[in-house]
């Protein structure tokens, strides 16, 4: 897995997040996925189903639950992407 | 906010949905009257919200086991398994268990819930997976919770998902726990158990498939989904409760995997809970004495369960995919389902009310479940009174 691997999982969940949430919060990094975009259970795990099928990797739901910004998303699928 | 005002807010999101005085959870039952009626405030209702399949609740043979166990045994046994706590009973429904099977090993635990915990949590561990349906049972993901393995699950009985899964894992597959059930108690139907067991034979993988529902109501003698499959010998741990056709309470895991017995000394839901107490134990028995040669409860059961899912299809409910004595239908809107809840309830009809997140795909349910010791009458009435309702729920 590479950087440019990365920065590819980087600007899809961007891009995703933003049309999900419709708000003009500007989506980085940093963003947090609850408080910020006050994203529900049911829209993330779309998403996270997504991305599964994106970089063909599995997310085990118990690591999701120490995630709060779209950058800590993104290093959980790298690191599961790396590792497979 | 504090710990009581999070709660707060919880119950005012719970009463948002539920106003006051509607009772639709813990629902108070005033008197029982036999496996299929009860009394609900000045009501007598129709029980169609029980999970008491075979209608053996109030058979003489397990009450008659139950009174002599008291009698001679008493009416706790105040121990854990590991300690105190393993009577004679104890033992010889363990062993009753592996002969219905035909397995090796069998252990007793205090609740079906407890059977998933300890089984579950006794099997895996960090840095192990579970690979498990996403309309599994609480007590299911509660034990992968207490496991610490990673949890990874399949789109409910979508075989396509669940490959993708499988082999996404790799190598680690190998120390991957599949999880399926018999009966889905959402929906009430069945796991493709064949598509199942061939996945594993290809990827690998150990299979424990969770008998809740399924035994007492599927297969010839009644073991489940296994016997009806065929495919017994290929499933590697089962589970199961005693709370719904064997009427009474606590759980069970079989297998043929002699490690099961390690269990015993690692599966703290089996060793830090006291053991069911001698009635229990000896009603269970005699339930599962009664299950076995029950064929005709089955017959009659499964009779009532094609007659209402016809019934309610016919009124244009939609239902799951598969009748059985689970059988739900599916709304859009908790206000519906509350409304069809209400309504047969005035109808003097108890059954049970889903709503989200508790339902799957964001649904409202009315489930009803059906059992053996209901009337052809009885089970005419309920559908027709469905019927009735329809137009009022939704139109
Ligand atoms: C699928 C499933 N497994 C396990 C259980 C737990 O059984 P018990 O009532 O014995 O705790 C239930 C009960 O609701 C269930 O539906």
């Amino acid at each position: 897995m590479t950087e440019s691997n990365y920065d590819e999982i980087m600007t899809l969940l961007c891009d995703r997040l933003s049309s999900l949430t419709n708000s003009n919060v500007q989506i980085t990094s940093e963003t947090n996925l609850i408080s910020q975009l006050s994203i529900d259970s049911i829209k993330l795990l779309n998403l996270i189903m997504e991305i599964e099928d994106t970089f063909d990797v599995s997310i085990p739901i118990n690591a999701l639950t120490d995630i709060q910004t779209v950058r800590e998303l993104a290093d959980l699928v790298h690191k599961i992407k790396s590792a497979s | 906010m504090n710990l009581l005002e999070k709660l707060d807010a919880a119950a005012a999101a719970r009463k948002a949905l539920l106003p006051d005085g509607v009772g639709a959870f813990g629902i108070p039952i005033e008197e029982v009257y036999s496996a299929t009626e009860a009394r609900i405030g000045d009501r007598r209702v129709l029980l169609l919200g029980t999970n008491n399949y075979l209608g053996l609740t109030f058979a003489p043979e397990c009450i008659r086991a139950a009174h002599e166990a008291i009698d001679k045994e008493g009416t706790g046994t105040t121990g854990s398994r590991m300690a105190n706590g393993s009577y004679f009973g104890h033992r010889a429904l363990e062993r009753e268990f592996a002969d219905f099977y035909q397995c090796s090993s069998s252990i007793v635990f205090t609740t079906g819930y407890q059977a998933n915990l300890g089984t579950i949590s006794g099997l895996v561990g960090p840095g192990d997976t579970v690979l498990i349906d996403g309309d599994s049972h609480a007590s299911i993901y509660d034990g992968c919770i207490l496991s610490g393995a990673d949890i990874i699950r399949f789109k409910h009985n979508d075989m396509a998902d669940m490959e993708k899964r499988l082999r996404r894992l790799g190598d680690r597959v190998e120390t991957t726990l599949i999880i399926a059930e018999g009966i889905y108690s959402m929906l009430g139907d069945q796991a493709p158990l064949a598509e199942i067991v061939k996945l594993k034979n290809t990827y690998g993988g150990t299979l424990l498939l969770d008998e809740a529902h399924s035994l007492g109501v599927l297969g010839e003698t009644g073991q489940g989904l296994v016997e009806k499959t065929g495919l017994l010998q290929e499933v590697d741990f089962i589970t199961g409760t005693f709370s719904k056709s064997l009427c009474s309470i606590g759980g069970y895991c079989v297998s043929n995997h002699p490690q099961l017995e390690q269990l015993r000394y690692v599966s703290h839901p089996y060793i830090f809970t006291a053991s069911p107490s001698p009635a229990t134990i000896a009603s269970t028995r005699a339930a599962l004495e009664l299950l076995r040669k029950g064929s005709h409860l089955r017959k009659q059961l499964w009779r009532n369960c094609t007659q209402l899912y016809a019934q309610l299809k016919e009124a244009g409910y939609t239902l799951g995919p598969d009748p059985g004595p689970v059988i739900a239908a599916m709304l859009d809107t908790p206000q519906q389902a509350l409304l069809l809840w209400q309504n047969l309830l005035e109808h003097n009809i108890y059954v049970n009310l889903i709503l989200p997140p508790a339902a799957p795909e964001g649904k409202s349910l009315v489930r009803c479940s059906v059992n053996a010791a209901h009337t052809t009458e009885q089970i005419q009435y309920v559908g027709d009174t469905f019927a009735k309702l329809h137009s009022l729920v939704c139109e």
